[in-house]
């Protein structure tokens, strides 16, 4: 009676146990097809709306303002993208995320694409899997100090620098103190917030970041810590881009060519003033090309990239060509930054798109 | 009894059966675990997979990169092992600490609460009950960036006769430094102990012999310091003193505490010192109250009660409930990362980052607080056998 009862339960388990193994191992299997077969681009334009992971702590490239909205440089070329891929630039969810977290967010989904400072280089493209579109930012790191306190950075020997956890800054600081042979003591922090608080206590004799960014924290901070200047030391290459996830190219052309787009549109000379008059009447077929205007056959050029075939004229009307975004953010209307490495290519900077044809 | 007789022969259906329903739940709760399990290093496997990463360890290898401000010597051209030793290093230095400090704050602030006087008892019930019923990243947040921070900057920094120096750069004081001789005037002071331990045992024979009081510890300690002394000159003086300097921008030699390992200490002591205050309290309680009226009957004075008859048994009691919060102040000092300390939480984050292999790295982490946990838990076991013994000894 016993062997009987305990010979039920062995059953029982047994039985449980191969029910429920099959039921599971089937799970992953299906979940991994349906993975390969759907881009981001469609599960997007189904959902409706585009998630940007941003930075809400930079002044002119992704900032909170009073009004509790976060506006900024990336947020425009968010808002841009989500008028490429659905028509409506306002149709976006912002996910502010640290630098530190940003890219295991993206690869766990938690927005589509990242737009936030964030620098291209080789090990994020390969260890991090993660896939830079088109630069919209030619950047360099600086330091800034208190008004009078250093002249450069080689001056700089046994002083404390401030900089944000899991940045490229913390890599290049130790490598151009190196380079110096000065000895720099690094604090490390997990946002702006906290370095602002210690730099304002003198903590720290230097606040370390790419130059833009540090243009924007001057301009944001400066009543709160006195003057501050930022050396003329350009210690890094820091090319900005929007980030997505490897391995998904239909998602990854939509995002590249929204920048591309962006970046012609100004070397075209279509603006979100003309854009309108343009697509109705192309004055050269290079800009019917960009903006999908019809032909005289009727049927408009279409690249193939799974987006309307006109999608440049949205993003155009939202936020603007290139220009019009650095001057609105970053330059003359916001930070007064130059355009420098980032004017076009034809002005002598580095922003070069490739043609729509 | 006739009734369970026929209870047993008439079985229950399988259903309603109590020991089947309890092998049945058993065997239910297993089959789920390892379903749980093998579903979580699955869903491990294919998303690590799926984002082209693997669970190689071989990257440690590779340069850092990135400076670590405090800890063991350390240069940016080392690897990521190394970077990681020092935030053990720094995590133990902390814990280490930390745990010694909050128990004799503990101690004094349990032996506060049930103080006669009105004040002391009322102070240190303030204290509990501020630092027990706070958050714990709170209270770190508060003395870095309101207490710490908020010292003289460097250039007005205190300077304590020159020799001693305290800013928002951090403190520093002068430090012993062994120079020349210092190995043989150790040997002296080695020999000086082995001294004093059998003087003091001869004073013990001696006073149990006559009578007398026996003065011990007097006579040890002089014994010891006849050594030092004698030892000191012999070796040449060998130990100088390190001063520290101000060099503008930061303090160099002597002993260095930075703002933010003291916030963090600052913090946990204070925190993890509430907690095993209200165990010394209620271990001194839960001694009989007969033991201290024995005391008092003997004649010994309320210092003398507390020290021999109600500490040691309220210790026993104490042992197991301070393990738990000794192991709770070594996890709690992952929270070094709110304020750029850089312990092994905080490396491990920054290399997860650089590397982008934050599995790898975690998983090491994790590994480290689990061994420093089971260490801590070895030895406070050790203790707790010890007490044990001696109080079990009639």
């Amino acid at each position: 009676m016993r062997r009987g009862f305990a010979g039920k339960v062995g059953v029982l388990v047994a039985v449980l146990a191969v029910v429920a193994a099959g039921c599971t191992r089937e799970q992953p299997g299906g979940d991994e097809g349906a993975q390969e077969a759907r881009s981001l681009l469609a599960v997007v334009q189904d959902r409706g709306t585009l998630r940007c992971g941003v930075n809400e702590t930079v002044p002119g490239f992704g900032f909170a303002t009073e009004a509790g909205t976060i506006e900024g440089f990336d947020i425009d070329f968010c808002k841009a993208i989500a008028a490429a891929v659905l028509g409506d630039p306002e149709a976006h969810e912002l996910v502010p995320i640290s630098a530190d977290e940003r890219f295991n967010a993206l690869r766990s989904g938690q927005y589509d694409v990242l737009v936030r400072n964030t620098t291209w280089t080789s090990s994020r493209d390969g260890a991090e899997g993660v896939a830079f579109a088109h630069v919209n930012f030619y950047d360099g790191q600086g330091m800034m100090v208190r008004k009078g306190a250093f002249r450069a950075v080689k001056d700089m020997d046994k002083t404390t620098v401030c900089v944000t956890a899991g940045t490229t800054t913390e890599l290049n600081l130790a490598d151009y103190a190196q380079l110096l042979d000065i000895k720099i003591e690094q604090l490390t922090f997990e946002t702006n917030d906290e370095i602002l608080e210690a730099f304002k206590a003198k903590r720290c004799d230097g606040w370390t970041s790419d130059r833009s960014q540090l243009a924007g924290l001057k301009f944001q901070f400066e009543s709160q810590t006195g003057p501050l200047v930022i050396l003329d030391d350009i210690m890094s290459k820091e090319p900005l881009a929007p980030a997505v996830l490897d391995g998904d190219s239909d998602w990854y052309d939509a995002v590249n060519w929204t920048v591309n787009g962006i970046i012609l549109a100004e070397e075209l000379g279509v603006t979100s003033e003309n854009v309108q008059d343009e697509a109705a009447n192309p004055s050269n077929p290079q800009i019917g090309n960009l903006l999908g205007a019809p032909t005289e056959e009727g049927a408009p050029f279409d690249p193939g990239l799974g987006l309307e075939p006109d999608f440049m004229v949205g993003v155009l009307t939202a936020v603007g060509n290139y220009g019009e975004i650095f001057e609105r953010h970053v330059g003359k209307d916001g930070l007064g930054l130059e355009r420098g490495l980032n004017a076009l290519w034809r002005d002598g900077g580095l922003q070069y798109a490739p043609p729509f044809r | 009894m006739a009734e369970t007789a026929t209870a047993r022969k008439a079985r229950p259906p399988l259903l309603r059966d109590v020991r089947f329903l309890r092998v049945l739940g058993q065997a239910a709760f297993v089959v789920a675990l390892v379903l749980v399990l093998r579903e979580i290093f699955l869903n491990l496997q294919f998303g690590l997979e799926r984002q082209g990463l693997d669970l190689e360890f071989e990257f440690l290898r590779q340069r850092a990169g990135f400076g670590i401000k405090e800890g063991i010597s350390y240069n940016p051209n080392q690897s990521y092992i190394r970077a990681i030793q020092v935030g053990i290093v720094n995590t133990i230095r902390a814990a280490g600490v930390g745990i010694v400090l909050a128990s004799v704050l503990g101690l004094v602030m349990g032996v506060a609460r049930l103080s006669p006087n009105w004040l002391v008892r009322k102070l240190a019930q303030v204290y509990v009950e501020i630092f027990r019923n706070t958050p714990l990243a709170v209270q770190i947040f508060f003395w870095y960036f309101g207490v710490v921070l908020l010292l003289p900057a460097i250039e007005g920094g205190v300077s304590l006769w020159d020799v001693g120096f305290i800013s928002n750069r951090g403190a520093a004081i002068p430090w012993p430094r062994s120079r020349e001789g210092a190995g043989t005037w150790l040997l002296f002071l080695l020999a000086g102990i082995l001294a004093a331990w059998v003087v003091r045992r001869w004073r013990t024979r001696v006073s149990d012999r006559t009578g007398r009081p026996h003065h011990r510890f007097l006579w040890a300690a002089g014994t010891f310091l006849a050594f030092g002394v004698f030892g000191y000159v012999v070796a040449g003086t060998p130990i100088g003193v390190d001063i520290p300097e101000a060099t503008g921008r930061g303090y160099e030699g002597g002993f260095e505490l930075s703002p933010e390992f003291a916030a963090l200490l600052i913090g946990l002591v204070v925190y993890t010192g509430a907690f095993i205050a209200e165990i010394i309290r209620g271990s001194i309680l839960a001694v009989e109250k007969g033991q201290k009226e024995a005391a008092e009957a003997l004649g010994m004075a309320p210092r003398q009660q507390l020290r021999f008859v109600v500490l040691p048994q309220a210790m026993r009691i104490a042992i197991p409930p301070l393990n738990s919060q000794y192991l709770n102040l070594t996890k709690n000092s992952s929270l070094a990362v709110l304020i750029a300390y850089p312990d092994l939480l905080f490396v491990s984050r920054t290399i997860a980052n650089q590397a982008g292999r934050a599995t790898q790295v975690l998983l090491i982490a994790m590994g480290t607080y689990l061994t420093l946990s089971l260490i801590i838990s070895f030895f406070m076991n050790l203790i707790n056998r010890a007490v044990t013994r001696k109080g079990a000894r009639r």
